[in-house]
């Protein structure tokens, strides 16, 4: 290696571990005062206590809504592959007149800031007299992340041997059965990983549940809620503990993704496919 | 192969469902923009263009839209700044670490948007980490006060969020840049330097594109980090929206200013790809 491409390559570490260090002062800081005696902030942190996660163990309204948010994202879950699996199929294997269209409105949410659809929701539930609550959050999550199953299980057909299919219709299985034991098997690891994605992404998903909600609060409504009166080291002991089963979830999705992909580049589809034409 | 039937069941329910919960809604945001409220605060369907005349007449409005896409648009430069050096780094750097680097990257990704948001209040504050830690190191007497409640949390809030959006298209565009073409600029007694801004930087503009789009589109739309961080000279203008939707109760000023935003993003998105088709060279 020559000298200068030594001194670049010396000089992309730097900048990497600087790159590292920015993403990860916040989250470090987070676990950290979670276990602060005096509050949050104030250096050097003193006085380490377990004292925060018994206040939160204690706190009923956190709890109900957190069960309100696994709620909210397992029919947010069950609504987006329900409609993103067939959307998939269609983009794949079906011609329709508006087809293009389609496509587009179907991948819009992924890149759309939440306020948008979130409002545009709020009105389409006024117009039609629905009362707000968690059904409403679920709809809105639902529609929002259809993207998400489409754009991974789009991507797990076009890596699809369709003589399968082709086979199983031959030998006299039916278009059902095709689906369930040929079509579904084959797309396993995409629909598992949109599975789990569409979980994560509804579980801290704010900007849609913040104009579609009623009465009962999801957990980062809840949160933020909080963060508005004020803050508290409470609120670090949560989010150390959502963390950790996010980094548990990560871990095993980005697992089934290099299975599915064999590529480390995972996760960079979702915002290809939102900008259609970048690949 | 497929049947006619088969073609149906698929294509039938997610395009009912897409124009129930997505067309209508543009198309309700759309009429509820040329409405107005009156007085006693009911919604009247009378259609004229009031709420666009005020949106270009009122200077509180369209300032706060230039004063956010100013915010969205450093937010972009410095996720771009961060996110394509350390992408290059993994590409053509990183050896046998790539894998772990990788996943280093989207870790944070996955770590609460809002919380991430509220760990930097934490770190900014007067009382907060920074602050008191560069008084305890006697680095500064009083506390720092521009940190917080200010454009500049904003934009850092921002870039920290976005930083990893951007870094993805961007590593595989470099990713899937042919090692050969590289090597053949090598071997034609290239340096590094010129290596890199005749091959390798070329062929990842569309990465750098996308990951623009993304970082620009996002954080122009966010109405949290500002409420959070921004104090009054942070407002954006999903701010405004969020007020004239609640407390305001302006639902078709609201509904005028989201429009333009649809609006706004579809045009990025167009223009996006057509750059980005004008540089790919597949």
């Amino acid at each position: 290696m020559s000298h200068a491409a030594e001194r670049s390559s010396r000089w992309l570490t730097i900048h990497a571990l600087i790159v590292f260090a920015f993403l990860y002062l916040p989250i470090a800081v987070l676990v950290l005062y979670s276990f602060n005696g005096e509050g949050v902030g104030g250096f050097p942190p003193h006085n380490l206590t377990l004292n925060w996660y018994r206040t939160l163990f204690d706190d009923a309204p956190i709890w109900d809504s957190v069960l309100n948010s696994l709620t909210v994202a397992f029919a947010a879950m069950a609504i987006s592959l329900a409609f993103g699996i067939p959307a998939a199929l269609a983009l794949d294997r079906a011609q329709f007149p508006g087809k293009a269209i389609f496509r587009r409105l179907v991948l819009l949410p992924l890149i759309l800031p939440g306020i948008i659809t979130g409002l545009s929701l709020l009105m389409l539930f006024r117009e039609a007299t629905v009362r707000l609550s968690l059904v409403t959050v679920m709809l809105g999550h639902g529609t929002a992340l259809i993207s998400v199953a489409t754009t991974e299980v789009f991507a797990g057909l076009q890596k699809l041997d369709r003589r399968q299919e082709e086979a199983s219709l031959d030998l006299g299985a039916n278009y059902w059965q095709t689906f369930w034991r040929i079509t579904v098997p084959n797309l396993k690891l995409s629909i598992i990983g949109a599975a789990l994605l569409i979980f994560t992404l509804s579980m801290d998903e704010i900007a849609v549940s913040f104009f579609l909600i009623g009465r009962n609060n999801t957990l980062p409504l809840e949160i933020w809620g909080r963060l508005r009166r004020g803050i508290t080291p409470e609120i670090n002991a949560i989010s150390t503990i959502i963390f950790v089963f996010s980094l548990i979830a990560i871990v095993f999705w980005y697992r089934l993704r290099v299975r599915a992909e064999g590529a480390p580049e995972v996760g960079a589809e979702l915002i290809e496919s939102a900008i259609p034409e970048c690949t | 192969m497929f049947s006619r039937a088969y073609r149906t069941a698929i294509t039938v329910p997610p395009l009912a469902w897409v124009a129930v919960f997505l067309l209508v809604p543009y198309l309700l945001m759309f009429c509820y923009s040329f409405w107005s409220v009156t007085p006693s605060q009911e919604i009247v369907h009378s259609w004229n263009f009031g709420n666009y005349q005020d949106l270009i007449t009122k200077s509180l409005y369209w300032e706060t839209l230039l004063r956010s896409m100013w915010i969205a648009f450093r937010v972009t430069i410095f996720s771009l700044l961060l996110g394509y050096p350390l992408a290059y780094f993994l590409s053509f750097h990183a050896g046998g670490r790539k894998d772990l680097y990788y996943q280093l990257v989207i870790i944070p990704l996955w770590v609460s948007y809002l919380v991430r948001a509220y760990a930097w209040k934490t770190i900014l504050g007067t009382d907060g980490v920074l602050n008191t830690l560069l008084q305890y190191a006697h680095l500064t007497r009083h506390p720092l006060e521009f940190l917080l409640y200010s454009p500049f949390a904003v934009v850092l809030t921002l870039t920290h969020i976005y930083t990893p959006f951007t870094f993805l298209p961007i590593y595989a565009s470099l990713e899937h840049i042919p090692r050969n073409l590289v090597e053949a600029s090598h071997d034609l007694g290239a340096p590094p330097r010129q290596t890199f801004w005749r091959v390798i930087f070329p062929l990842s503009i569309p990465g750098v594109l996308a990951g623009a789009t993304f970082a620009f589109v996002l954080s122009l739309g966010d109405f949290l980090a500002p409420l959070l961080l921004g104090g009054p000279s942070g407002i954006m203008i999903s701010n405004i929206v969020v007020t004239l939707f609640g407390a305001a109760y302006q639902w078709p000023m609201g509904a005028a200013i989201s429009f333009c935003m649809l609006l706004l993003v579809i045009a990025l998105l167009f223009v996006s790809e057509r750059l980005e088709k004008k540089w790919s060279f597949s």
